[in-house]
């Protein structure tokens, strides 16, 4: 039987000493009428070869597209070493580091983890990682509200990513948190900070803050923080990684930084995946280490004096704390933090800084390719990282689908979560787009909208 | 050393990144970034070098036996990454459609049908990220279910003293007040404790079963009867699931809702502590509050479940779909094993541990539970050794570093003095099983003959006993560059 180690007397000789006849005989506290039949969904197990086969005809399927869909993760080009390395099995196959002596590896780099992360949001403290990106936003908003004891309001406005809005509202529902949504200019793409101007003083807890916002643009972070503080809330930035080797990290907005700062660690080394396992991230200022979720490492020294590392302030968390711990996260990404770290330090902080500039610099190669199509228009003009959003004069979702049909991924379709921008379409080219694939999206978007607005019902015909 | 111990301004990996000659104008100067971050400036080999260092330092399945209890440390096979890791499956955005997805979303499917029978449930979501998600999940439909009926004075849910913390922490976050139920000394629940506490404030109680105890409660069905007639719902933690897959099914223990861990009994690697996966399973009442996403097959066409489909789900708990490419790991491995391999885990993680208990027994080691039959793991008492010697658990567990064994785990549950929770797993041979004993037995003698010995280990380890008062108290949880 597949991975299991014993022979048939093995077997016998185990059974021998427990003294019973059978392994029937161990379940025999199991009540009678509890023993279930065979499991008939479950098919017969096949061989490694067999199971390659599938999976190898399966991800073939699947096929392989040029991609400029952002909306949160993004195509990177992931250094070879980085997955050699943290696949590893001692990487790999190693337990939450509970046993500090024995987890000396996987504390120092959670450590060196910590210190780069802080470092780029240019904040005191990160812990080890969250789940990804969206999930810590809403643990952020928890840490916020057990900060502001008294409130419950939190500030989300609409140009954060919809599916991050939808997450935090269900895991943050049964808290008695109130979630307000304030609204966008639709010429400029960013908050409207007038109506954050409008709340009054002491009565929120929290405002979130984006950079970049779910369209790519840069918003008035610095105006943005000092409000949200003039209002006696704390400042949750939610920021791309990329983009913080590039733009003002979020501990130098305003005149006081932001207090929390949370995001998807995905474009830091970690494979797309059809959407997981990434990770999130979450750094704070040092008065509010006690109020974040997740493990966090520290320094300290052993009884010979010898530098070490371990978990600490564990008694935030669920298995010291139970009913009243932070909240109930027992796991970080651990191994999605490995491949974060290893790729922080391939790059460096200027190859970082010029990933995140040929993002912005491809972003706007494509933006002019495509605006300069009939009935393409820019959306917004103000500036952006490295994804943006056009206005197409047809719907969007029928040349998505016909440029699917070329071997692109044209991008995100934002009718259905912004009804107000009308055919808009958010898309992106990161360092991983060559100009010879900007052009030749561009080309088949414009042979595709032209035909469809000389002959629009049938998206197919044009696909083949 | 420290990464950043190595960095020398200007060192940089030109293959890496992108040539300097991007044009940034577009971005105001205000609004960039002043100062470098600290990330180190090495070399390419510096790095490899570097953390295939720090690797070395980590205790790991490949490299060591690891008995921590309720944590089901099993073999990770290397199949399971290698299928998960194919490009056409590493490449994929999620915001991609459908179509362009159904050969990953034929194995989400798949799976999903697999999890349904091993659990018993009627409908399965793969989308919770980790076991304290699925916990998470688990409740909110227990909470979506009561609200729904309009019983909305249901404010209360129950664990036994044994329970994970995660169980407390996840009620508490689903605005419940959370309610202890004793355990009896043979390690069953106290149904009679039990039988006063359960009301009309009940909205559900969490089990583990086994339970952490190491043992089965024999009990369920009473205990189901007992939450059932209150109008509560039965949650099963679905942390030792690796005890009874295909052996006995939650469903036919009357469990309405159920998570499991797939880096436990899924065989998904822990990773030095994450990602999981922690997949829901639910009966016919809590179906529709399912959160999404999850797979349909739509007329031979896969597609995914959204909020028109389901308009009482708890809604979406990830920005995409779960942890996908763990979901793939364990598919892959549900595969390998079969449904007869699925039967031969719980059989031979039972063998193991039962093997592992007698020698010990055999041996004199004090067993918490000695009357009871072992499940997948089962716990151990020091508390005679301490009062003899001072020699506490902890000691004895970091002195198994030296011996080259991960200790089992140590004070959980909270309720047995000084105790071990030792889960050998399937995939352990009789030899090494026999190897941990012999060492646990030495160290015990060891013990008593140098009790100070013993206390201030481990002595092989990369560091000696760590000061983690000095961690909490004098926090330093980011390197700093030194001043001059």
């Amino acid at each position: 039987m597949p991975f299991i180690p014993h022979t048939e007397e093995e077997i016998r000789q185990m059974l021998d000493a427990i003294r019973v006849s059978d392994i029937d005989e161990l379940f025999s506290e199991i009540p009678g009428g509890l023993h279930s039949g065979k499991l008939t969904s479950v098919p017969s197990g096949i061989s490694e070869m067999d199971v390659g086969r599938i999976m190898l005809a399966r991800s073939r399927q699947d096929g392989h597209y040029i991609n400029f869909i952002g909306g949160g993760v993004y195509e990177h080009h992931i250094p070879a070493a980085v997955w050699e390395l943290t696949t590893r099995g001692e990487f790999y196959t190693a337990y939450t580091p509970y046993q500090a002596e024995a987890s000396q590896g996987t504390l120092q780099l959670l450590y060196e983890y910590q210190t780069m992360m802080s470092s780029l949001m240019a904040l005191d403290v990160s812990n080890a990682s969250l789940y990804e990106g969206a999930s810590a936003l809403a643990e952020a908003v928890l840490a916020a509200a057990r900060a502001r004891k008294k409130l419950n309001k939190v500030v989300i406005p609409r140009t954060v990513n919809p599916r991050y809005r939808k997450v935090v509202e269900s895991i943050v529902r049964n808290q008695r948190i109130e979630l307000v949504e304030i609204p966008f200019s639709v010429t400029e793409g960013t908050i409207d900070i007038d109506v954050l101007r409008a709340f009054d003083k002491g009565s929120v807890a929290a405002v979130v803050v984006p950079q970049p916002n779910y369209f790519g643009l840069l918003e008035d972070v610095d105006t943005l923080t000092d409000v949200a503080h003039e209002l006696d809330a704390l400042v949750i930035g939610l920021v791309n990684p990329t983009a913080m080797a590039l733009l003002r990290p979020p501990g130098r907005w305003g005149a006081d930084g932001a207090d929390i700062v949370v995001g998807e660690g995905q474009p830091l080394g970690i494979p797309l995946s059809s959407g997981g396992p990434y990770m999130g991230f979450m750094c704070c200022r040092n008065k509010y280490v006690r109020q974040i979720p997740g493990r966090i490492v520290g320094r300290t020294r052993d009884d010979k004096g010898n530098e070490g590392f371990t978990l600490t302030l564990q008694a935030r968390e669920q298995h010291i704390r139970r009913s009243k711990a932070t909240s109930n996260i027992c796991t970080n990404q651990g191994l999605m933090v490995v491949a974060a770290t290893i790729y922080m330090s391939l790059l460096g902080p200027e190859g970082l800084r010029r990933v995140a500039a040929r993002c912005h610099h491809n972003t706007n190669i494509l933006l002019a390719k495509l605006t300069a199509i009939d009935g393409v228009y820019r959306c917004f003009e103000t500036p952006f990282f490295h994804e943006s959003v056009v206005r197409l004069d047809q719907p969007v979702a029928d040349v998505l689908r016909a440029i699917e049909a070329q071997g692109i991924n044209g991008g995100i379709d934002l009718s259905e979560d912004y009804p107000e921008l009308g055919n808009a379409l958010l898309t992106c080219a990161t360092e991983t787009r060559t100009v010879d694939e900007i052009e030749n999206y561009a080309t088949h978007l414009d042979r595709i909208m032209s035909r469809r607005s000389l002959d629009p019902p049938c998206a197919e015909k044009v696909a083949g | 050393m420290l990464i950043f111990e190595r960095s020398r301004t200007g060192c940089t990996n030109p293959s890496q990144a992108p040539d300097d000659d991007s044009d940034i104008s577009g971005i105001p100067t205000s609004l960039l970034r002043a100062e470098p971050p600290i990330i180190p400036s090495v070399s390419e080999l510096q790095t490899i070098r570097h953390y295939t260092r720090l690797s070395q330092k980590n205790f790991s399945i490949d490299t060591n036996f690891y008995p921590l209890g309720s944590c089901t440390m099993k073999y990770n096979p290397r199949a399971c990454n290698k299928y998960a890791m194919l490009p056409g499956f590493l490449n994929r955005h999620p915001g991609s459609s459908d179509r362009t997805g159904q050969g990953f979303m034929a194995s989400m499917f798949e799976l999903q049908e697999i999890l349904r029978d091993v659990t018993g449930m009627a409908a399965v979501s793969l989308s919770p990220l980790a076991g304290a998600q699925g916990e998470f999940t688990g409740v909110a439909m227990i909470r979506a279910y009561h609200d729904a009926n309009g019983d909305d004075q249901r404010d209360q849910i129950l664990v036994p003293d044994a329970a994970h913390g995660t169980n407390p922490a996840t009620a508490t976050m689903c605005g419940y007040q959370v309610k202890e139920i004793p355990t009896r000394p043979d390690g069953d629940v106290d149904l009679d404790s039990l039988r006063q506490t359960v009301g009309p404030r009940t909205a559900g109680l969490m089990l583990t079963n086994p339970s952490t105890l190491g043992v089965f409660e024999r009990q369920i069905l009473e205990v189901a009867h007992i939450v059932h007639e209150a109008g509560g719902l039965l949650y099963y933690d679905g942390a030792n699931l690796n005890a009874i897959m295909g052996k006995v099914k939650p469903g036919d223990m009357e469990f309405d809702v159920i998570h499991m861990n797939l880096h436990k009994t899924f065989s998904t690697p822990h990773g030095g502590g994450g990602p999981g996966a922690g997949p829901v399973g639910v009966n016919e009442r809590l179906r529709p509050f399912l959160p999404i996403p999850y797979v349909i097959d739509d007329g031979g066409e896969y597609r995914w479940a959204v909020e028109e489909d389901c308009p009482l789900s708890i809604g979406r708990l990830s920005a995409f779909m779960g942890n996908a490419g763990v979901l793939l790991r364990a598919y892959v491995y549900a595969r390998l094993l079969g449904r007869e391999g699925m039967q031969r885990v719980a059989e031979h993680a039972t063998l193991n541990a039962n093997y592992m208990m007698r020698c010990l027994e055999d041996k004199g080691v004090e067993m918490a539970y000695p009357g009871r039959r072992a499940t997948h793991e089962f716990i151990v008492t020091l508390k005679s050794l301490k009062e003899e010697t001072g020699v506490s658990a902890m000691d004895v567990a970091k002195r198994l570093l030296d011996k080259g064994y991960h200790a089992p785990t140590v004070y959980f549950p909270l309720l047995v003095p000084e105790c071990f929770l030792i889960e050998p797993t399937e995939t352990e041979s009789k030899e090494e099983l026999e190897g941990f004993v012999g060492a646990l037995v030495e160290i015990l003698k060891e013990a008593k003959a140098d009790p100070e010995m013993v206390k201030h280990a481990p002595y092989t380890t990369p560091v000696h006993r760590l000061d983690e008062v000095k961690a909490a108290r004098e926090l330093d949880v980011a390197w700093q560059i030194p001043e001059n």
